[in-house]
C-alpha cells in the first residue's frame, strides 16, 4: 500500500496492518523489524516503512478518566479530536497540543510534540505520567519518571524507535470555556517580534506569522499572537450560560492536487502582504473558539494538496537561546534571497527543556513549508547549514530530506541513543524509513 | 431529559459498537450485551468516558431462543431501542457441503434474531413506544452463487422486518431495517472493496441514528446502494443465472 506522511513526500509502499490486540501485535514484532503509525499527520517518512507499518488506529479505547487529577488512561490510537470532544464539555482541555488535532495519542508522544505554550508549559512530556510500551520480544513495560526512567525519557521523543507505546496516562488542564481570549501585535520586524516574545513570557499562549519573503528593514516583520482561555468574565451573557458550546465549523475541502505553477513567489508574496495588511488592521483583542484558534487548518480537509502532487517538505529547527537572533536573520536572509516563500512560517519561543532526545530546547523555532522542487530543497540544504553553524537542531517529526551527516553533527545525544537502541535489540525490531534514513 | 436506554444486540460486532457510540453520543445510556459479555468491560468503559452515559454489559447468546426472555427481564432498565446487529457470514463452500453449517448460519442471521425481536416488539406494543433496528444485508436482495446461505437467511429476516413494521404500524412501535452494504469492518478487512462501495462503521452509526430519529423504515448506509441493488433485482432471471456473481 502506497503510503506518506502529511507532506506526501516521500512516498513509499509499506506492508500495512493493523491489529487489534496485544497478543496479535506480539505475533507482528516476531515477524521482523516494524514501525507504528499513528494518524500519519507526521510530516515525512517517520510513519513509514516498507516492511513492516502497524497502523495503531485500532487500539482506540479510553480507558480510565479521574476527574479530580484530570488524569486520562488511554490506548496510543485514540485521537486528540476525540479527547477534546470528550472532555472539553467537561472542563478539560489537552496541556500540550499541536497545530493539528487529528493526530493519535501515540503519535504526540513519539513526537513529543509542543504547542504555543511551550515557553511556560513544556512539551508533551510535561503531561504524560507513564506509557507501556512493548518492546521486540513482545514484553510490555510500564516506564515513568521513577520506573524505568530511561525507556520512558528515550520513548518520549523517540519517534517509534524504542518500541510501540500501547497504552499511556495523559494529564488534562482544567478551563473554565472553550474560548479563548486572542490579542494580536504587530511587529514590523524581527527584533521587534523577539522583544514581544521576551515581553510576553506570561502569557499562556503565543505564536508569531511570519512574512519570510519581506527583506531588508522589514526582514522578520510578523504578527504575534497571544491567547489565554477565557474566563467566565471574558465572555458575554449568551456564551457565559453555555461556555463550553462553540459554533460548529464548516468544512471546506481541497478536491484536487492544484498545479504546480499555483505557488510561485507571485502568489506566495501577494498572500503573504495581503495577511500581513490583514493582520495589521485586525490587531488587538478578539474572541476566538478553541478550534479555530488551535487548528485554523483542521477546518479545511487536505489541505495539503494545495502544495501539487509532488507534495511538500517542512523545514523546522530550533535554535539556542543565545545564537537565536542571528540565527534567525540568516535563516529569513537565505529564504528572502531564494525567492522561494512560505505559506506558513511560523515562529514560537521555547522555554527551557531538558530531554534525552526529543526536539524542544530553550530558544527559537522557525518553522516553513515549502513545495518540493529542487530548488527548494537545495535551500533547506543551506537552511540546515545556517542552523548547525548556530548550534541548532531539526524536528524529526516534520523532517522527509535531511542527511543523515547534518542531524549526526546538530544532536551530540545521539551516540546515547543509539545505544540505548542497540542494548535491548531495539535497533532490530523497530525501523522506519526515517531511521534507515538518518542512521538512526 | 432523560433518553430512553438502547439495547444493543452483537455488542461486540463492528456495527454494533459503531451503533452504540452514535446512540451514546447523543446521551443515550446503552446496554451491550454479547457472549462472553465480561470481556466487553473495555468497550462498555470507553463508551461510558467519551461520552459520559451509563454503560451496561449483559450476556447474551441468541442462539440459546429459550433464555430470550429471562435475558430481557434481567435488564436493569426497559429499552426504548434495540438494535439486532448479530450476524455470521459463514463460509459458502462449507454451507454447501455440510448443512450443519448451513443452518448455523441461518439460524444466526434469520431465525434466531427473529426470535428475539418478536419478543422485543410484543413488549414494547405492550408499552406503546419503541424502535427495533434490524442490521440485514443487500445479500438478501438477490440470491447470489457466492453466498446464497447467508444471503437467504438475511432476506428471511428482511422480510420478518417489515412484517413486523406492518403490524405494529398504528401502535406506536417502529422498526427500521438497515442493509449497510459494504462497510469496512474486522468481517471485511483483507476482502478488496471498492472505495466509494464501502462505508465506515461511523457513517453507519450516524446513518442508523437519523433513521430512528426520522423514523425511516428501509435504508441503505451509502445511498448508491438503492441503486445498485435496483439494477440487480431487475435483472431477469435467465441473463442473472449466467452471471457471476
Ligand atoms: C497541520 C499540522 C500541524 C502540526 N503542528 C505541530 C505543532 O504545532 N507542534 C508539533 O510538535 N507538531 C506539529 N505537527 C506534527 C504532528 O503533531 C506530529 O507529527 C505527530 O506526531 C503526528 O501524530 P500521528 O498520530 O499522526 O503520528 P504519525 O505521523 O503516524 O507518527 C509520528 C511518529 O510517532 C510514532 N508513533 C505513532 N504511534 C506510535 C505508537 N503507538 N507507539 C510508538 N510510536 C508511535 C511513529 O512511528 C512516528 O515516528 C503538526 C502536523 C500537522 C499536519
Amino acid at each position: 500500500m502506497i503510503l506518506s506522511g502529511w507532506g506526501r513526500f516521500p512516498r513509499v509502499d509499506c506492508r500495512v496492518t493493523r491489529p487489534r490486540t496485544e497478543a496479535e501485535l506480539q505475533a507482528l514484532v516476531a515477524e521482523g523489524a516494524l514501525i507504528a503509525r499513528g494518524n500519519g499527520r507526521s510530516y515525512g517518512d517517520a510513519a513509514l516503512s516498507a516492511q513492516g507499518t502497524v497502523d495503531m488506529r485500532g487500539f482506540s479505547r479510553m480507558l480510565s478518566f479521574d476527574a479530580a487529577t484530570g488524569q486520562l488512561v488511554a490506548e496510543a490510537g485514540v485521537l486528540l479530536s476525540d479527547i477534546i470532544a470528550a472532555f472539553l464539555p467537561r472542563g478539560w482541555f489537552p496541556l500540550v497540543t499541536p497545530g493539528t488535532k487529528f493526530v493519535t495519542l501515540g503519535g504526540m508522544i513519539a513526537a513529543d510534540v509542543h504547542g504555543k505554550n511551550h515557553h511556560k508549559d513544556g512539551s508533551m512530556a510535561a503531561s504524560v505520567d507513564w506509557v507501556e510500551v512493548m518492546d521486540g520480544d513482545g514484553v510490555v513495560q510500564r516506564a515513568s519518571a521513577t520506573q524505568n526512567a530511561e525507556l520512558f525519557g528515550y520513548t518520549i521523543g523517540g519517534m517509534g524507535l524504542t518500541g510501540i507505546i500501547l497504552r499511556a496516562a495523559l494529564r488534562l488542564r482544567p478551563v473554565q470555556s472553550g474560548w479563548i481570549v486572542q490579542e494580536t501585535l504587530p511587529a514590523p520586524d524581527l527584533a521587534r517580534a523577539m522583544a514581544l516574545f521576551e515581553a510576553s513570557g506570561n502569557a499562556t499562549y503565543s505564536v508569531a506569522w511570519i512574512d519570510c519573503l519581506a527583506s531588508g528593514d522589514s526582514l522578520g516583520r510578523s504578527l504575534v499572537m497571544l491567547g489565554e482561555h477565557a474566563a467566565p468574565a471574558d465572555l458575554d451573557n449568551r456564551r457565559r450560560a453555555r461556555p463550553f458550546v462553540t459554533p460548529p465549523k464548516r468544512r471546506l475541502s481541497v478536491p484536487f492536487d492544484a498545479p504546480g505553477f499555483a505557488l510561485n513567489r507571485y502568489s506566495v508574496g501577494a498572500f503573504n502582504a495581503l495577511y500581513w495588511r490583514r493582520g495589521r488592521r485586525a490587531a488587538g483583542r478578539s474572541l476566538v473558539d478553541w478550534d479555530s484558534y488551535f487548528y485554523p487548518l483542521d477546518g479545511i480537509g487536505h489541505w495539503n494538496r494545495i502544495y501539487g502532487r509532488k507534495g511538500f517538505a517542512q523545514f523546522q529547527c530550533v535554535l539556542p537561546l543565545a545564537a537565536s537572533e542571528p540565527g534567525l536573520r540568516a535563516l529569513l536572509a537565505e529564504i528572502a534571497a531564494s525567492g522561494q516563500g512560505s505559506f506558513l512560517a511560523v515562529l514560537k519561543r521555547f522555554g527551557a527543556q531538558d530531554s534525552r532526545f526529543s526536539f524542544p530546547m530553550e530558544g527559537y523555532t522557525l518553522a516553513l513549508d515549502f513545495p518540493v522542487t529542487p530548488a527548494t530543497l537545495a535551500l533547506m540544504d543551506r537552511l540546515d547549514a545556517v542552523t548547525l553553524d548556530h548550534g541548532g537542531r531539526f524536528y524529526l517529526a516534520k523532517d522527509a530530506r535531511m542527511s543523515a551527516a547534518t542531524l549526526h553533527r546538530a544532536d551530540p545525544r545521539l551516540p546515547a541513543f543509539l545505544a540505548m537502541r542497540a542494548a535491548e535489540g531495539r535497533a532490530r525490531s523497530f525501523a522506519s524509513a526515517l531511521s534507515e534514513r538518518l542512521d538512526l | 431529559m432523560t433518553l430512553p436506554p438502547v439495547l444493543i444486540l452483537g455488542g461486540r460486532s463492528d456495527i454494533g459498537l459503531a451503533c452504540a457510540h452514535a446512540f451514546a453520543a447523543k446521551g443515550h445510556p446503552v446496554q451491550l450485551a454479547a457472549r462472553n459479555a465480561a470481556a466487553l468491560q473495555p468497550e462498555a468503559t470507553d463508551l461510558g468516558l467519551r461520552h459520559a452515559v451509563p454503560v451496561s454489559t449483559h450476556e447474551f447468546d441468541v442462539l440459546d431462543t429459550a433464555g430470550h426472555a429471562a435475558f430481557l427481564d434481567a435488564l436493569p432498565a426497559a429499552p426504548g431501542i434495540v438494535v439486532c446487529a448479530i450476524g455470521m457470514m459463514g463460509a459458502q463452500e462449507a454451507s454447501e457441503i455440510d448443512f450443519a453449517a448451513a443452518a448455523q448460519v441461518m439460524r444466526s442471521n434469520f431465525e434466531a434474531p427473529a426470535a428475539i425481536l418478536g419478543l422485543v416488539a410484543n413488549r414494547m406494543e405492550a408499552l406503546g413506544s419503541g424502535t427495533i433496528v434490524g442490521i440485514s444485508s443487500v445479500a438478501g436482495d438477490r440470491g447470489r452463487a457466492t453466498n446464497y446461505v447467508y444471503g437467504s437467511a438475511k432476506a428471511g429476516f428482511t422480510a420478518f422486518l417489515s412484517g413486523l413494521r406492518n403490524r405494529l404500524a398504528q401502535t406506536g412501535v417502529h422498526v427500521v431495517t438497515v442493509k449497510p452494504g459494504f462497510v469496512a469492518t474486522r468481517m471485511t478487512a483483507g476482502m478488496d472493496l471498492p472505495a466509494r462501495l464501502t462505508a465506515q462503521p461511523e457513517e453507519l452509526g450516524a446513518a442508523v441514528v437519523t433513521a430512528v430519529i426520522r423514523k425511516r423504515n428501509v435504508i441503505y448506509v451509502r445511498p448508491v446502494w438503492a441503486l445498485v441493488m435496483a439494477i440487480i433485482r431487475t435483472i431477469p432471471e435467465p441473463v442473472f443465472k449466467r452471471l457471476k456473481l
